[in-house]
């Protein structure tokens, strides 16, 4: 009898994943158990992509036994890693390829009305994730990971970030606190991940030691794209430290508030109206604003509400949050929608921008409407305002031509 | 006798059997092609004499009712569903023929369902030769691994009906399950404490049968109005303490679905249909009862009342979200096949507006006309299709049949017809090079929509004209083929034996294609 490994996930509801016992064993060679419901139609695929893991980490006597529901290559190749990993003492990391549609980058200022949560050890969420075309998608692999699953997690988040495509979606991974969060930055920083979410934060120095991590890893790796950061802040000590903590790094791209965990540290509970975390949240916003980053809101839990996100969703605009987490598909759409600007503040922008349109034909320095002057800033809040109504299909893109005619 | 004999490739470039069963059959001919003479099959004359005069047909029991009816070796007993997974009917009668002795039954339900998984100890005993019907889950299973007597032969709702009228199957002894009866046979659905909506179903089985027996749980005094199976038909009323579980009566999907991603599914295609044009005052659509289906009629209600208009009729099934159309005056008229929820009924039952109909006036090929081809857009479902836009609904990619046609090859004569359906389920693609068994031909089924794109058949060039500028994403079907195989991998081919085990015909009674023996 030698070890016994297992990692992934079976039985009734898992779909898209698979479960892996491996042993290590004196002798006797390799003995593979294939169990699927594809069986019929990739079990040689699987019997071949796991002898070829074999190979390539060396292991000569072993039994594998896959249980297997539907998981697509890249799901088995991280499972069976892990698996090894628990296993040996090994160093290698076994890399499926890149998708080339996978090697986008983000900017600072993208939108980032949505962003949402899939749990790091759950594949079957993470497969269709971007055909929802949220704004971006957290793989996460701090709280939605159960304690004894957070090393597999790591496999299968970094597996996810090379072979799932999220279909233009900003790729950001929340790590986990502490030691554990900055060794899990060197399974996703080589990966082309786009944005770290910082759980917890309440320094300054948390956010170096992040950043510092990261430049290390890309200059090992010698990458030069961006990894934007959005700390998290989830106690009244963060909300406190909020402005230094936004400002800690140049490449904080937004910062976030965790009401959950708020409301927990101040001794409270959330409540829909959300008096309790009102100057967390104003904090957040100012010191976000005055840094010149995305402020972004909490997700709401109620995932079968809309009425309800939809209400929150109003007051976090109101309050100058640029975002929110979501937590389930359905609430992307309605966050876009509320986040997105209103028919009347659309045709305000569209009244301003004419204006300078106009300006610019007759060569006036100075843009104005009516007898009032228009200030620079707000004309280009008028653009910003405009391109998202474009980009939302809330404005034809050639409003122009007939724009005249209104 | 063997199961089948005489193979021929058909105009679907499929290989089928012209012997079925010890009986020729037809090869599918092209879409239209195949035109019948001759007449229609009749029941035997029967003369009022030999009924009791007091109009009473009641006897003791169901084992009764089918000795008297005469039941013996190779007969063909036939059931209806409209107690779907909640029937307590047909298991008894088989349960009956096997105390008898009986061998060799052919059971001829109008489907089957998961609660029928025990008639596998009958067929493998020798009780039931075969099932001609559908054959779900246990029995499908049953099937595809040759262990099925004769050889099964799967037909769709309007083809059942075409089957017995052109004579092809004679029932011998009919077995209708009726919610509310009186004594002389007239029955309904509509009330009784197992009300399933109507009785549709089981008219061609009370038209053509030699021997109908009504199996009710709620006997009421003549005249039991409405009268949806008249008596008239009926040779013997028999009187049970259940007839099926009520809340397995309604055992379709009756919820829209929550899954984000069939939601999506569900929003592009009435965005298609809404961009395509094929939405407007006084159209007519083809409700089902998928989860995606119903919501993509919670979108068409949406457009409906925000432009003030109406669809002049809904073919049901109908659910309480149909009802609810209904009732807002958002559709004039529920034409239903088949009741999914007890609001269903209820509306059934209240609203002249919401009426019954049966395969004979909604399918039937054999018929001279049928309203199927009136729908302006229909919404369906498939295991698999293929890049010629041919669909499977019977059999999954790894060979195994588990499922029915039921109205599906009949519904492909609406205008306009969209599957919306997963591009992958659980790693297995559902767009294939060849679809693993034909159930409706390409050219009959028009949009593809799935959750990364829609593909718009090239024969319909109106609708690619239409949807030109569209924001959708539509693409070619081989383009989302591939991209499927990206993701999953391509599948292997799996492995079939020669050996056929069941037969899909087609709506018009020929051969459409072959389901053969898996080998596990």
């Amino acid at each position: 009898m030698g070890t016994i490994v297992t990692t992934g996930n079976k039985g009734k509801g898992v779909r898209s994943d698979c479960f892996i016992t491996l042993e290590l064993t004196d002798q006797g060679g390799m003995l593979l158990q294939v169990e699927s419901k594809v069986a019929a139609l990739y079990g040689t695929d699987i019997r071949k992509k796991i002898t070829e893991m074999m190979n390539f980490f060396g292991i000569v006597n072993a039994t594998v036994h896959i249980e297997d529901s539907g998981a697509l290559t890249p799901v088995i190749a991280a499972r069976l890693e892990a698996a090894i990993h628990k296993a040996t003492k090994t160093d290698k990391e076994y890399l499926i390829p890149m998708l080339e549609e996978n090697k986008y980058v983000t900017t600072r200022d993208r939108n980032r009305f949505s962003r949402l949560y899939l749990p790091g050890n759950t594949p079957s969420l993470m497969i269709n994730a971007g055909i929802h075309k949220p704004d971006g998608i957290i793989l996460d692999l701090e709280d939605a990971v159960a304690p004894d699953k957070k090393d597999e997690a790591r496999f299968m988040v970094r597996n996810a970030l090379r072979g799932i495509d999220f279909y233009g979606a900003e790729r950001m991974v929340r790590i986990n606190q502490g030691e554990r969060g900055l060794d899990d930055l060197d399974y996703v920083i080589p990966h082309n991940v786009n944005l770290i979410l910082l759980p917890k934060c309440e320094s300054p120095e948390q956010v170096h030691a992040v950043n510092d991590k990261i430049k290390k890893i890309k200059k090992k790796t010698k990458q030069d794209d961006p990894v934007w950061i959005m700390p998290i802040i989830e106690s009244a000590l963060g909300a406190i430290r909020a402005a230094a903590i936004a400002t800690a790094a140049d490449n904080v791209s937004s910062l976030a508030i965790g009401l959950e965990d708020y409301t927990a540290d101040i001794g409270t509970r959330r409540t829909p109206e959300g008096n309790e975390s009102f100057v967390a949240r104003n904090m957040v916003v100012m010191a976000a604003r005055a840094a010149g980053i995305q402020p972004i809101d909490s997700v709401f839990s109620d995932v079968g509400d809309m009425e309800g996100l939809r209400q929150n969703v109003l007051r976090s605009k109101a309050l100058g949050f640029d975002g929110m987490g979501c937590i389930h598909p359905r609430q992307i759409r309605v966050i876009h929608d509320t986040f997105a600007p209103t028919p009347d503040e659309i045709a305000k922008a569209q009244k301003i921008v004419h204006a300078f349109d106009v300006a610019q034909e007759r060569g006036l320095g100075v843009v104005s409407l009516g007898t009032k002057m228009i200030d620079p800033p707000v004309v280009k809040r008028a653009f910003n305002t405009i391109n998202l109504a474009v980009k939302m299909n809330k404005l034809d893109e050639n409003w122009r031509e007939t724009y005249e005619q209104v | 006798m063997s199961k089948y004999d005489k193979l021929e490739k058909n105009a679907a470039g499929r290989v089928v059997p012209t012997v079925i069963n010890g009986r020729p059959a037809i090869p599918f001919q092209g879409i239209g092609k195949y035109k019948p003479t001759g007449y229609k099959a009749a029941p035997k004359i029967v003369s009022c004499a030999d009924f009791p005069e007091d109009g009473n047909k009641v006897v003791p029991n169901l084992k009764e009712a089918l000795i008297k009816a005469g039941l013996r070796d190779g007969m063909t007993i036939s059931t209806h569903h409209h107690f779907r997974n909640g029937d307590l009917v047909a298991g008894q009668i088989f349960d009956i023929a096997h105390e008898m002795g009986v061998k060799d039954l052919m059971w001829f339900p109008s489907a089957s369902f998961p609660c029928h998984e025990p008639m596998t100890k009958y067929l493998d005993d020798g009780t039931i030769n075969r099932i001609e019907g559908s054959m779900n889950g246990a029995l499908g299973r049953f099937t595809s691994e040759g262990k099925m007597h004769g050889l099964g032969i799967l037909r769709s709702h309007g083809g059942r009906y075409q089957s017995v009228q052109d004579g092809e199957v004679h029932i011998d002894i009919a077995v209708i399950a009726a919610p509310t009866a009186d004594p002389f046979g007239n029955c309904n659905g509509v009330n009784g404490p197992t009300a399933c909506g109507l009785l549709g179903f089981a008219l061609a089985d009370a038209q053509y049968a030699d021997k109908v027996i009504v199996v009710t749980d709620n006997l009421i005094p003549f005249p039991c109005l409405p009268w949806q199976i008249h008596g008239n038909y009926v040779d013997y009323v028999v009187v049970t303490d259940q007839l099926g579980i009520p809340e397995k009566i309604v055992s379709g999907t009756t919820e829209i679905t929550k899954s984000p991603d069939r939601l999506l599914l569900a929003e592009w295609s009435a965005q298609f249909c809404d961009e395509a044009g094929l939405i407007h005052d006084g159209f007519s659509f083809q409700a089902g009862a998928g989860g995606t289906a119903l919501s993509i009629g919670i979108y068409f209600a949406d457009i409906l009342r925000e432009r003030g208009w109406k669809a002049r009729f809904a073919r049901g099934g109908s659910n309480k979200y149909l009802v609810k159309m209904l009732e807002e005056g958002l559709v004039e008229y529920i034409l239903d096949g088949q009741t999914f929820d007890l609001e269903g009924v209820r509306s059934m039952r209240e609203n002249p507006t919401h009426t019954w109909t049966s395969p004979f006036t909604s399918y039937n090929y054999h018929g001279k006309g049928n309203f199927a081809s009136l729908i302006d857009i229909v919404i369906l479902g498939a295991t698999e299709v293929d890049v010629n836009f041919n669909a499977n609904v019977v059999t999954h990619s790894d060979g195994y049949l588990l499922h029915g046609i039921g109205g599906f090859q009949n519904c492909l004569f609406g205008k306009t017809v969209i599957l919306p359906i997963p591009l992958f389920r659980d790693r297995i693609p559902v767009i294939r090079d060849e679809v693993t068994t034909l159930c409706g031909p390409g050219e009959l089924i028009d949009v593809i929509v799935t959750e990364r794109g829609i593909a718009i058949n090239p024969r319909r060039t109106d609708l690619i004209e239409k949807m030109k500028n569209s924001k959708l994403p539509i693409r070619p079907i081989e383009e989302l083929k591939a991209e499927a195989e990206k993701i999953c991998g391509v599948p292997e081919k799996p492995k079939f034996s020669d050996e056929i085990v069941a037969v899909v015909k087609w709506v018009d009674g020929t051969v459409l294609d072959s389901i053969r023996r898996v080998i596990s």
